[in-house]
């Protein structure tokens, strides 16, 4: 019988790196999804799992033992991703001025015109168009929207991993959830 | 009957959170442009399930531990600079500041007011790489200043990155020192023995040189000196003009 996430991380907790191997093993997909839906890369996204186990090693003694495990791993994880996209952000400012402050909203810079409904559906540029208008919604939108929509988290928890008010979590699902709906209704409606 | 639903009704009624889902479901039956209304925001969230993830198979978890290596290396190092780019790290200082240096001394061919913004482009690049340079250099001396005391520790990799940092920073104190800086020279100067301490360190140190490695940190107020001129760095990068665009006359 597979040991529940509380005993196996009393176990590495002891000193038992054994135990920590089974939880990299058993959350380690789970976090390159997230991963990659916050930051839409594949090096960035192995880049943040490896950080994310790195970090929870180095912190387990902290650790709650009364909290779930996978959230606290998640929280870490979203953490790490906010702080490759801010890197990002900030060496692409060093070449690019657009970005700077006054820059257009990114909402703007999606590519257009859009190649037809159709065309989209079929070849699955309508994937890379969302993957387009979840890079454009803030850290927080972004944040919150993955680990609702994508994850299946509850707000509460989603309030509790990113460490703000549920209501505050809701807002950015709403706003992200308006945004997406802008940039890809015409899509929709049309195909 | 209820208002016609709002798009916050809507998209938590979708996910299923929320107090009145009966009564949003109650509504959605009685009314056919809310009901049309809520099919839209559907058809988009299904298509928003549409962007792809690239899948990685039940062996990703152990692939994931082998790249860890937690047994060597239990202290980790930060994602954003792993060891394969430590020398590229180097290169790219060297670099940054040879052309600081060139554009620096060497304005031919420029009007007054060109060669001035070219100088402040310079600088503020200059004043990144510092920044970063006093971040990275922060995180090691923190990461050894937070050791769990009475233990011994592997430090490889903060030996490893400390070596890396003593290069820059020789680079960057120099360069300061070239521009009157003359504030983030002494800091860079103050830094630059307790890199090397680092750097020659063994990879694993007993409890004792631990602690007197704290005590070197902590009694130089190194850490201090680095975070105050790391955070005025950044302030002036922040302020300094940045790159013209590509467009740009």
């Amino acid at each position: 019988m597979e040991l529940s996430d509380s005993v196996v991380v009393a176990q590495a907790r002891a000193g038992d790196s054994g135990a920590f191997r089974v939880l990299v093993e058993r959350h380690s997909r789970n976090l390159f999804r997230l991963a990659f839906r916050m930051t839409g890369h594949q090096q960035d996204a192995e880049d943040v799992v490896q950080e994310t186990f790195l970090r929870a090693y180095k912190q387990l003694s902290k650790f709650d033992e009364r909290a779930s495990f996978g959230t606290w791993l998640y929280r870490i994880a979203a953490n790490c991703s906010l702080d490759l996209i801010r890197a990002r952000k900030r060496r692409a400012a060093q070449t690019e001025p657009a970005a700077q402050e006054g820059a257009p909203d990114p909402m703007q810079s999606l590519p257009d015109p859009s190649p037809a409904p159709d065309r989209l559906a079929l070849s699955g540029e309508i994937g890379e168009k969302v993957n387009a208008v979840l890079g454009g919604l803030s850290e927080m939108e972004r944040t919150a929207f993955v680990m609702r929509h994508y994850e299946g988290m509850c707000i509460d928890d989603i309030g509790r991993t990113l460490g703000v008010q549920p209501n505050s979590a809701k807002h950015s699902i709403f706003r992200a959830v308006q945004k997406l709906r802008r940039a890809l209704e015409p899509l929709v409606s049309a195909a | 009957m209820m208002n016609h639903l709002t798009e916050e009704q809507y998209v938590l009624y979708y996910y299923g959170e929320g107090d009145d889902s009966p009564a949003v479901r109650a509504h959605l039956d009685a009314c056919e442009a809310c009901r049309a209304e809520y099919a839209n925001l559907q058809r988009v969230l299904n298509v928003v399930d549409s962007a792809p993830v690239p899948e990685r198979d039940a062996r990703y978890g152990a692939q994931v531990w082998n790249r860890l290596k937690l047994r060597d290396k239990p202290r980790g190092w930060p994602w954003f600079f792993p060891g394969r780019h430590w020398a590229a790290a180097a290169l790219v200082a060297t670099l940054i500041v040879a052309a600081f240096l060139a554009g620096r001394y060497y304005p031919k061919g420029q009007t007054g007011a060109q060669s001035a913004k070219a100088g402040q482009v310079r600088e503020r690049i200059l004043l990144v790489a510092v920044g970063d340079h006093l971040e990275r250099s922060q995180t090691v001396l923190l990461e050894l200043v937070n050791a769990q005391p009475g233990q011994s520790l592997d430090v490889a990799s903060e030996r490893e990155r400390a070596g890396d940092l003593v290069a820059e920073n020789r680079l960057y104190r120099q360069t300061a020192l070239h521009t009157g800086d003359t504030g983030v020279a002494s800091v860079l100067g103050d830094l630059e023995p307790v890199l090397l301490e680092i750097a020659h360190e063994p990879d694993r140190i007993t409890p004792e040189e631990v602690e007197s490695l704290r005590r070197r940190i902590e009694g130089d107020g190194i850490l201090f000196k680095v975070r105050v001129v790391g955070s005025t760095v950044r302030r002036r990068e922040a302020t300094a003009p940045p790159p013209p665009s590509r467009n740009s006359l």
